[in-house]
């Protein structure tokens, strides 16, 4: 077992199983609860797998009422919640306790309005990421975050984690595309935070709101900001000897005033196996590849990749290779995408996801091999470049006990490694429970009482989520509102 | 009156700390560029970050900088100019607004949000802002966010301080993120468009693939007898040229357009970046409203068929600034503004009006109840003895 505690189930709740489950069937009817113990089990845990707990009941609502009226009910009744979209996070964000109930949204998941002219969609929150641009692709439009797990997970999980992608360069992370949300608060009560026009008439709530990790409040809806696409866009491989070249190639990149959409660095071993799943053609002789994707007209991205080549040159790239169709562009793009599904075919893995100021990178590449070489295990690296967020995979055997225990271990010493040289424990994938005990290495007791204090705002006795995030010792609670 | 300027965050904190065993509330300013914003603050003790100033991190190549509160706003533009970089959300500077003087500070900017033009292709001010050192009421040394782009540890709280004005807490220190500068830029200017064509054009130019970066109209009567619709492009050289072409002839339906090279481009921006046409006569009470750009043109057209009003339009028609004579109307458009926005949806902020007007209207938009109630609390979580800027936002806020 791994050393993330999860807290022991509230045997009370337990023993009002079924009077919880038949009141919860009156406020949701037919197939949105869930309480049959195998028909639960797909909701024991998430993408970090390592942890599971079988819920006391799924719920699945279909409208926003439902949700408050299960809200309302749990917040009587003394019942945790947990906020679940797809069930792909990849920190425990979504991972269940025994006493809770998970309020999963996946059910709903309608386009509610697009209007081209304010650039914006209105979506119910449990539409996938990718159908919310595959809905406006063919009149041109998309939804800038992209996170590699798109064809799967949910806006609303999005907005939880402020979830981010391989091109959010330049197109910023969720909290940057989101404009308003519906959110139903522990009460019941439905907020409606902001909308098709911009900012916040007092204070931003919705900033707050996203990455929240389903602390706040349940959201139902979301406002996002669609964007024109591009002329045309074009990703280009650049293989390097060293994984320290590619490296200062990026921060050359960038000095020199450019800004690709996406810069993706893997090292050796995540080329070998997202090429061997995806067969993207990466070059399989060098030691770190970037993919590099610029977009535009022909003419600018000509221009543009002209002197990102120049740069790439100058800093001794073996290989470069450009996308000759949109089918090699898809098989470039696959492969990246796919590099955790493809790492778990090969190994059991954790996936960190610390960011650090790239002007670091050769040091903290350096660092992290002696680290996980002092455990004894592999690590595959990928990570977006161009913004310092890092996702090492250690390889693990997840029925070794000890190595399990060595995985979280070094997984650990990465992270502290990260904030160390001026980074965060996470970028994109949020605390969870994965990184929850790993916070006052980030922050004072102060800053973490700062941010429980808002929290108990809108969840006083720690209802929403719980086990999550903040470290289980030294919690604030707030007065009931 | 007396003034407090700590130098440094430490001063900071035992100040905020005498401050709250006495029980003294604080008027937290800059240097006081925005003097004339909010509700009236009764406070006698005035905490300045002036004293606070000075980069403290510039990594061209991370393109992120770090500076005290105080540090004034062109010297951190001046900074960045030189590594060819820039505030990607072009920061208003409000003292023509406010006929004020000395310099804004970059903490003001994080603390009130503020943005100009390009916030709509670049996001506010409070999209660059990542990270922030304050001083809560407690006077406890508070940070949240960090120097890396890329950061979702713990909850947000530097959304919550951009644009609270100094009522959560005293900034010491911010983060931004930065882009490289725009080479070059023009503008496209069609005329005499009546407000809701301008604005369907506008649209149509954000709709398109040529990244505009600026989409105003100003109504005719506000800079020359003409109706200006104005939309600004950037680029290297070549870009920025195929980029004016292919945006002049996408927008054809429009009418011909006249080009505005780069120098008067930028001078034409600025102006309306601290709404110039608006700053006279100084007596006339000026709002800041913001709705979905398709409701602009139809929104201004029923406000103005009661009340005698000026105006221009921003961000794509979502963002209106209105001037009016509180002398005709004394409660300068309030409630009728108000009313409308409950139905278009979207606020209305009074960004500037005389002290007696502000002491009887809400100046920020008023929230429902339960928004309300969560921002009383959130206050209280921060500065549980209102001692920072008691009642400058809401009432108790
Ligand atoms: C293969 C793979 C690749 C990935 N790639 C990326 C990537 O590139 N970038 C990235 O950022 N992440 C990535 N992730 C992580 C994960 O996909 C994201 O965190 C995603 O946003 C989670 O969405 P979800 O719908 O699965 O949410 P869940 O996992 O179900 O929930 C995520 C969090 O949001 C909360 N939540 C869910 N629904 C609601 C709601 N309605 N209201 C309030 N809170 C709610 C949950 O309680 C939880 O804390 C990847 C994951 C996998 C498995």
């Amino acid at each position: 077992m791994g050393t993330i505690a999860i807290p022991e189930p509230n045997m009370d709740i337990l023993a009002r199983r079924q009077e919880i489950v038949q009141d919860l069937q009156k406020l949701v009817s037919g197939e949105g609860v869930i309480s049959d113990p195998t028909e639960l089990v797909p909701y024991e845990t998430d993408a970090f797998t390592a942890y599971r707990r079988v819920p006391l009941a799924v719920v699945l609502p279909q409208t926003t009422e439902q949700v408050a009226a299960v809200l309302k009910y749990c917040n009587k009744a003394g019942v945790p919640v947990i906020p679940r979209g797809a069930g792909t996070s990849l920190s425990g964000g979504a991972i269940p306790q025994e006493d809770a109930i998970v309020i999963g949204v996946a059910k709903m998941s309608r386009v509610l309005d697009v209007n081209y002219s304010n650039r914006t969609a209105t979506v119910q929150a449990g539409i996938t990421n990718l159908n919310v641009s595959d809905h406006v692709g063919p009149d041109g439009f998309f939804y800038a975050p992209d996170p590699s797990s798109q064809l799967a997970c949910t806006i609303a999980g999005n907005i939880g984690m402020n979830s981010g992608g391989a091109h959010c360069l330049k197109y910023g992370v969720t909290t940057n595309n989101l404009l308003g949300v519906k959110m139903v608060m522990l009460d019941g009560t439905v907020l409606d935070i902001g909308g098709e026009h911009l900012d916040a008439p007092g204070y931003d709530l919705l900033g707050l709101v996203c990455g929240s990790e389903g602390q706040i409040g349940i959201i139902t809806e979301a406002v996002v900001r669609i964007l024109p696409k591009p002329e045309g866009a074009r990703p280009v491989l650049f293989g390097f000897e060293t994984a320290e070249s590619a490296g200062e190639c990026v921060a050359s990149i960038i000095a020199a005033g450019l800004v690709p959409v996406a810069m993706e660095f893997m090292d050796k071993l995540a080329i070998e196996i997202c090429e061997a799943f995806a067969k993207a053609g990466y070059p399989m002789d060098v030691a770190a590849l970037l993919i590099i994707e610029v977009e535009g007209s022909e003419a600018e991205m000509r221009e543009q990749l002209g002197k990102i080549i120049e740069i790439a040159r100058r800093h001794g790239v073996k290989t470069i290779k450009e996308s000759q169709s949109a089918m090699e562009a898809a098989a470039i793009w696959k492969g990246r995408k796919s590099a955790f599904g493809a790492t778990g075919r090969v190994a059991d893995y954790i996936c960190m996801d610390g960011t650090i100021p790239t002007g670091q990178l050769p040091y903290v590449l350096a660092r992290m091999a002696q680290i996980t070489d002092h455990y004894g295990l592999r690590v595959a690296n990928v990570f977006h470049a161009g913004d310092g967020n890092l996702h090492p995979l250690i390889l693990y055997d997840v029925n070794d006990p000890a190595e399990r225990q060595k995985a979280e271990d070094a997984g650990n010493d990465i992270l502290t490694l990260c904030v160390e040289v001026g980074g965060c424990l996470t970028g994109e994938h949020g605390v969870g429970i994965e990184k929850r005990d790993l916070m006052r290495v980030q922050f004072t007791e102060e800053d973490l009482r700062q941010q429980m204090l808002v929290r108990a705002v809108f969840d006083p006795a720690w209802q929403l989520n719980p086990a999550k995030v903040f470290p289980l010792d030294g919690r604030v609670s707030g007065q009931a509102a | 009156m007396s003034d407090l300027t700590p130098a440094s965050e430490a001063e900071l904190v035992s100040m905020v700390q005498q401050a709250m065993s006495d029980a003294t509330p604080l008027f937290v300013r800059g240097n006081g560029t925005r003097s004339g914003l909010g509700r009236t603050v009764q406070s006698a003790t005035t905490l300045s970050t002036s004293n606070l100033s000075g980069i403290t991190l510039l990594e061209p190549a991370e393109m992120v900088f770090s500076a005290k509160a105080g540090t004034p706003v062109s010297v951190v533009e001046a900074a960045l100019a030189e590594h060819g970089q820039a505030l990607t959300f072009e920061p208003m500077d409000h003292r023509r607004l406010y006929g004020t003087d000395k310099e804004p500070t970059i903490g003001a900017v994080a603390a009130g949000n503020i943005s100009g033009p390009r916030r709509i292709i670049s996001g506010a001010a409070r999209d660059s802002l990542i990270g922030v050192r304050f001083v809560n009421g407690k006077g406890e040394l508070i940070k949240n966010g960090g120097r890396v782009m890329k950061n979702v540890t713990g909850l947000d709280l530097v959304k919550l301080l951009s644009g609270s004005w100094g009522t959560l807490g005293i900034l010491s220190e911010v983060t931004f993120k930065v882009l490289p500068k725009p080479i070059h830029s023009a503008t496209l200017q069609f005329s005499n468009l009546a407000d809701d064509k301008a604005i369907a054009a506008l649209c149509e130019a954000m709709k398109s693939q040529f990244e505009a970066s600026g989409a105003a109209h100003l109504p005719a009567g506000l800079d020359g007898d003409q109706a200006k619709t104005l939309i600004r492009l950037e680029g290297f050289e070549t870009q920025l040229r195929y980029r004016l072409d292919q945006m002049a002839k996408y927008l054809s339906e429009f009418g011909k357009a006249e080009e505005i090279a780069e120098a008067e481009s930028a001078v034409l921006w600025q102006g309306i970046r601290d709404c110039g046409p608006l700053a006279e006569p100084t007596d006339h009470a000026v709002w800041k409203i913001s709705v979905a750009p398709t409701k602009g043109a139809d929104f201004m057209a029923r406000f103005a068929s009661t009340h005698d009003t000026r105006y221009f339009f921003d961000w794509s028609g979502g963002l209106i600034w209105v001037a009016i004579d509180p002398q005709t109307h004394a409660d300068a458009g309030a409630s009728a503004l108000r009313k409308l926005l409950a139905e278009t949806g979207g606020h209305a902020t009074l960004m500037r009006g005389p002290a007696d007007l502000r002491s009887r209207i809400e100046v920020f938009h008023p929230q429902p109840a339960a928004v309300m109630r969560i921002t009383s609390q959130i206050k209280n979580t921060f500065d549980p003895q209102n001692i920072f800027n008691p009642g400058f936002m809401y009432s108790g806020v």
